[in-house]
This record gives C-alpha cells, structure tokens and sequence, in this order.
C-alpha cells in the first residue's frame, strides 16, 4: 500500500503541469473573462437604457425585493453554474488524462528511464495500476476541487455584481449549495471511472504495446475499422452494424474520459416532465440517483469489462516490452 | 558457496538474428565480473535475461529465482545501472531519494545523503539540469545504498569525462565493493576496469569464449617479445597472435609453458585490451 502511495505520488510529480496546473490556469483565465464580460455588460447594459432588465440567474433578475422562492431559484441557478464550471475543468483535465494515458507506459521506454524504474522491486502490476488511478480518481478529484473553487470565486463575482443591483451578496451565496455540489461531485468520481474505464484501458494498451507512435495506433485502428464496418455495411454484406459500431466501440474507445458521457452512452432515467425553466427543479432532478441509474445498463458493464481486459494486457505488454 | 547467477543454454533469438547462443556461465559471490564483447555479441541481452527483462530459452538462475518469473522478488537483491543518464528528466534529486527510500525495502537513507553530501548535487536540482557525470552520481548514490548481492553495470561510465570515470570505479570499490557483494559489469573501456576485477569473461556472437579468473588468466596467457631471429620458432608455438612493433614481434601465447617461452623473450602477462583483440579477431569481417 505504501509502495503504491509512492507510485501515484511519482505520477503526480510527473504530471504536475497537466493534472494540477493545466485546471489552475484554466480556472484562473475563466474567471478573468468571465469579470470582463460582466463589466463589459454593467457598462453597456447602462447605456442601452430601458430594454435591458439586468442580469437574470436562474430565470430571475436581480433586483433588490426577490422573494424567498425566487432567492432559491437563484441558488439552484449558482448551483447549476457550480456544476457547469466544474465540467469545463473536467474537460481540460480529460484532454490531459487522455494524452498522459496515451504517453504513460510509452514516455519511460522512449527515453529508457524505464530501466531505472524496473530496477527497483515494484511490480508491473501495481505500476499499472498507479498509473489507472493516476487517470480515473486524482486527475477527475483535482479537477472536481479546482472546478468548485473557480466555481465559487465565479459565484462571488455575481455576487458582487448582485451587489450593485441592490441584492445582499450573502443571502444569494447562502441560497446556493457549494458544499452539496463538492460531494455530489466527488461520488459521481467513482461514476466517471467506470464510463472511462475502456477509454483509459484502451489508450494505456496502445501506450504499453506500440513500438513507437502510440498515439497514431490509438486512433488509426478503430477508426479504420469503423470505417470498414461502415463500408461493409454500404456494401449490403451482413455484420456488423455500422450505426451500432460506431458509437458502441469508436466512440467508447475516445470519448469515455468527456464528463458526463453516461448522459449520452448510458440512457439514464428520464427527466421528461421537469420544468427546464425551473433550476431548481432540474437540480433536484439530476441528483446522484440520476446519475447512477446508468449503472443499470448493461453496456457499462460490457465497457468495463473490456476496460479491465485490457488494462491485463497493458500489463502484459509492460512486463515484456523494453526501451528497444 | 553457491553461485549468484547460472546460466546453462541461454538463448535468445530476435526476428532476424541469435543475440544469445547458447551462453552458459557461472558467476559466484564475492566476485567483479567483466562481461567483454564487440558490439552486438549479446552482452546487454544477457544483461536483460538476468534482470528478467526479456524472455529467453535455456536456464537461467539468479540468487536462486528465475527472473522470468520472480522478477520483482528478485529486484530486492539486485540492482543495475544502464548506460548513463537513464534517470527521468522530470525526477528531482530529493523526490528520487524519497522516492526509492519508500518503495525499496534494503535502502539506506543515511547512506544515501552522506554519499550525496561528497557531490555537488542540490536535493531541489531537476534530472535535466545535471551534468552527465551528475546524473550518474545520483544513480550510484542510490544504488550503492542499496544493500543488494548482485550490481548489474551496462556501460555505466559511457560517455563521462575522465575524471568521473575514475571516481565511479574508485567508490565502487572503496565504499560499497566487499565479500558479500558480486558486481557484473559491460564496458568497451576495459583498461579502466582491468585493475579492478576478479574474473573476465568474453562473448562473441552470444557465446562466452573466454570464462577465467585473473589469476589465471596470468598464468595462461603470455605476451613474448621476439626479435626477428626467433620468430620463426615462436610461430611453431601456435601464437594465438601475432603483431609488429619497431622491428620485433609481439606474439601471444595460451597455454605454452613459461620457461619455454622465456627462451624465445621477454615474456609478460598481456593486457585485456591486447586479449581481446586477439580472440574477437575477424568479428566485423
């Protein structure tokens, strides 16, 4: 267990641009434009005269005597607006994942550092698997923690702009549920694993088995075999289906590491009936049973079942392949 | 006393070529091995075998494992250097002593540091802000702290200055080298280890033709200085070679006996380099 602490601990240090700063950085340039556009709009909106009616969060405008109802409207808004910075971060962080994932049992054979590293008492195994966990839990939990912390500088900044129009910058903050959106976020981590896992497996199995340009053979051999599939299929001989490959394979070997890619793979329940111009009725909704509801479908498990198999041979590939 | 590593039939085939030939050899405690080879006779791929790096056919013993199939046990006792500089760019001086005192379980971290303090090296410094000759300081701290029974060295002073070179081999042998200890070393720089050894081994084309001790070595092998004269005599002795220098010739002997050859000579005991030239004769041919 210790050794493996110290493994995750090593990818971190090797990763420390992609996984901690690239989020950082985002985070710190979002809100920097997202102050602009706020200035930029008190300032224009004042001049437009009458027509513009302020700034509106959660199908409310700012003004000075909001109800309570329409206070938590505008609470579940800044809740929605957590969530919603909380997945532009994820999604840097996925494009990092995806390419440490393709570079992480390749980098070290590359520049023969491998050869230090398997001359220490550690098995591949547990290399591996530092690695998976490097890419599924801590990469999506810095980015879960970053994202709420822009999230909630971002919510501080409307306040303040809240401010100006008269409203009590405390109240709306108290209306929202930072603290809520954190926890949600980080039980959906386990989630997140799960649908990534054959993405991750797939990128980790090139990255261990090609001799060289893993990256390359990453892409090439679904798509070309999606686009056999599909000229099979244009061809009217029976196989498979081109409309079932492309999504069921392509797209679950290069699009499991997007937040939220159960919401299109995995059919959850279905929210048909909640009032889209509700907020807080569509927070309530997409609660964490929501969300779990797709570890119902079978194609999850199918997912993971591949994911595993070739994080196996991943492992394979890394007990045999050297830096020649 | 039972042997670090036994090799019987060791073999290994890449798609287009036999980088190990049925190799066998026996390496026991206590002992400083060089493994002497032209390029591409197998020397690192034994290397590979025995640190279960790579698969093979024959048998293969190393500290009573098989490295095929132990290999993570087997790296508790064993500890190698490759060719310089194989530590990662991004590792920082003081994450890799933490990071090796932590996952290793015979590290000594005191040893480490005290090795550390006779060097330049800062514990902030990043692998690719140092020197080559550095980067291999770091390595053999590490590595010398490491209470293991076997050191696997691959050329481990390529491409270091002079100065470097001399110090590696130096604190190897003063401060880690003892009876309980057996090093394995590959290098084409054999004057700078030919001092240090016990036993010479020599593979050509992943077969060892030459497995000896040096004590040995100096008994069975002899250089004569010849004049013209009786040059002619010291050819019916069968010289395994024979060179020209300012008029005489040099002829090297196995197995003639001494005072016959004191008659024909000067006779001296010839240098690895001289040895091994003569019985890779005709490899790039």
């Amino acid at each position: 267990m210790k050794t493996f602490y110290w493994l995750v601990k090593r990818e971190f240090w090797e990763t420390k641009g992609g996984f901690f700063w690239a989020p950082v950085v985002t985070g710190i340039v979002f809100l920097v434009l997202n102050g602009m556009a706020l200035i930029a709009g008190e300032v224009f909106g004042r001049r437009g005269g009458d027509h513009w009616q302020g700034f509106r969060i959660g199908g409310q405008g700012l003004h000075s005597d909001l109800a309570p109802d329409q206070v938590a409207q505008i609470g579940a808004g800044i809740d929605i607006m957590f969530y919603a910075v909380a997945s532009i971060i994820l999604c840097v962080t996925a494009i990092v994942v995806f390419f440490y994932a393709l570079g992480s049992l390749y980098d070290d054979r590359r520049d023969r550092s491998i050869l230090f590293w398997k001359s220490l008492p550690i098995s591949d195994t547990s290399t591996v698997l530092s690695k998976l966990a490097s890419a599924l839990l801590v990469a999506p939990a810095i980015a879960v923690v970053t994202g709420v912390i822009v999230a909630l500088g971002m919510a501080i900044i409307i306040a303040i702009a809240a401010a100006f129009h008269g409203v009590g910058l405390w109240a709306l903050l108290m209306a929202s549920h930072p603290i809520k959106v954190v926890l949600n976020l980080i039980l959906l981590i386990p989630l997140y694993a799960l649908w990534a896992l054959p993405t991750v497996g797939w990128l980790m199995l090139c990255s261990a088995w090609a001799r060289s340009k893993p990256f390359l053979w990453a892409i090439v051999l679904p798509v070309g075999a999606g686009v056999l599939v599909s000229w099979f299929d244009m061809l009217g001989i029976p196989g498979l289906s081109s409309s079932w490959f492309w999504p069921n394979v392509v797209l679950r070997l290069f699009g499991g590491l997007a937040p939220g890619s159960w919401l299109m793979l995995g059919e959850p329940s279905s929210l048909a009936g909640l009032d889209h111009n509700n907020p807080a009725a569509l927070v309530d909704g997409m609660n964490l049973a929501f969300h779990y509801s797709t570890v119902a479908n079978p194609t999850l498990w199918i997912g993971v079942i591949a994911g595993v198999a070739m994080i196996a041979g991943a492992i394979w590939f890394r007990r045999w392949r050297d830096d020649s | 006393m039972t042997a670090v590593v036994t090799a019987t039939g060791l073999s290994k085939r890449y798609k287009s070529s036999l980088a190990l030939d049925g190799a066998s050899f026996q390496i026991g405690p206590g002992r400083i091995v060089g493994l002497i080879g032209p390029n591409g006779a197998g020397k690192t791929t034994a290397l590979k075998a025995i640190l279960g790096l790579t698969t093979f056919d024959g048998h293969l013993d190393v500290l009573g494992l098989d490295p095929r199939k132990d290999r993570d046990k087997l790296m508790e006792q064993v500890c190698f250097i490759a060719d310089v500089a194989v530590l990662p760019r991004w590792l920082k001086v003081r994450d890799a002593v933490d990071f090796v005192a932590n996952t290793h379980p015979r590290f000594d971290r005191a040893k480490c540091d005290a090795f550390l303090a006779r060097t330049k090296l800062q514990s902030g410094q990043k692998v690719k802000q140092l020197s080559k000759g550095m980067i291999v300081q770091l390595h053999l701290a590490l590595v010398m702290s490491i209470d293991a029974k076997l050191l696997i060295l691959d050329e481990p002073t390529l491409g270091l200055d002079i100065l470097y070179r001399k110090q590696f081999y130096q604190t190897l042998l003063e401060d880690y080298f003892d009876e309980e200890k057996t090093i394995l070393v590959t290098t084409h720089q054999v004057e700078e280890i030919e001092h240090i050894l016990t036993d010479l081994m020599f593979i050509r084309d992943g077969r060892i033709v030459l497995d000896t001790d040096m004590d040995s070595l100096g008994e069975r092998f002899s250089e004569v200085l010849v004049g013209a004269e009786l040059a002619s005599a010291a050819r019916e002795l069968k010289p395994l070679d024979e060179r020209q220098v300012f008029g005489k010739s040099i002829f090297l002997f196995d197995n003639v006996s001494r005072p016959q050859l004191e008659q024909l000579g000067e006779v001296r005991r010839p240098s690895i380099g001289d040895l091994f030239v003569a019985t890779m004769k005709g490899t790039y041919a």
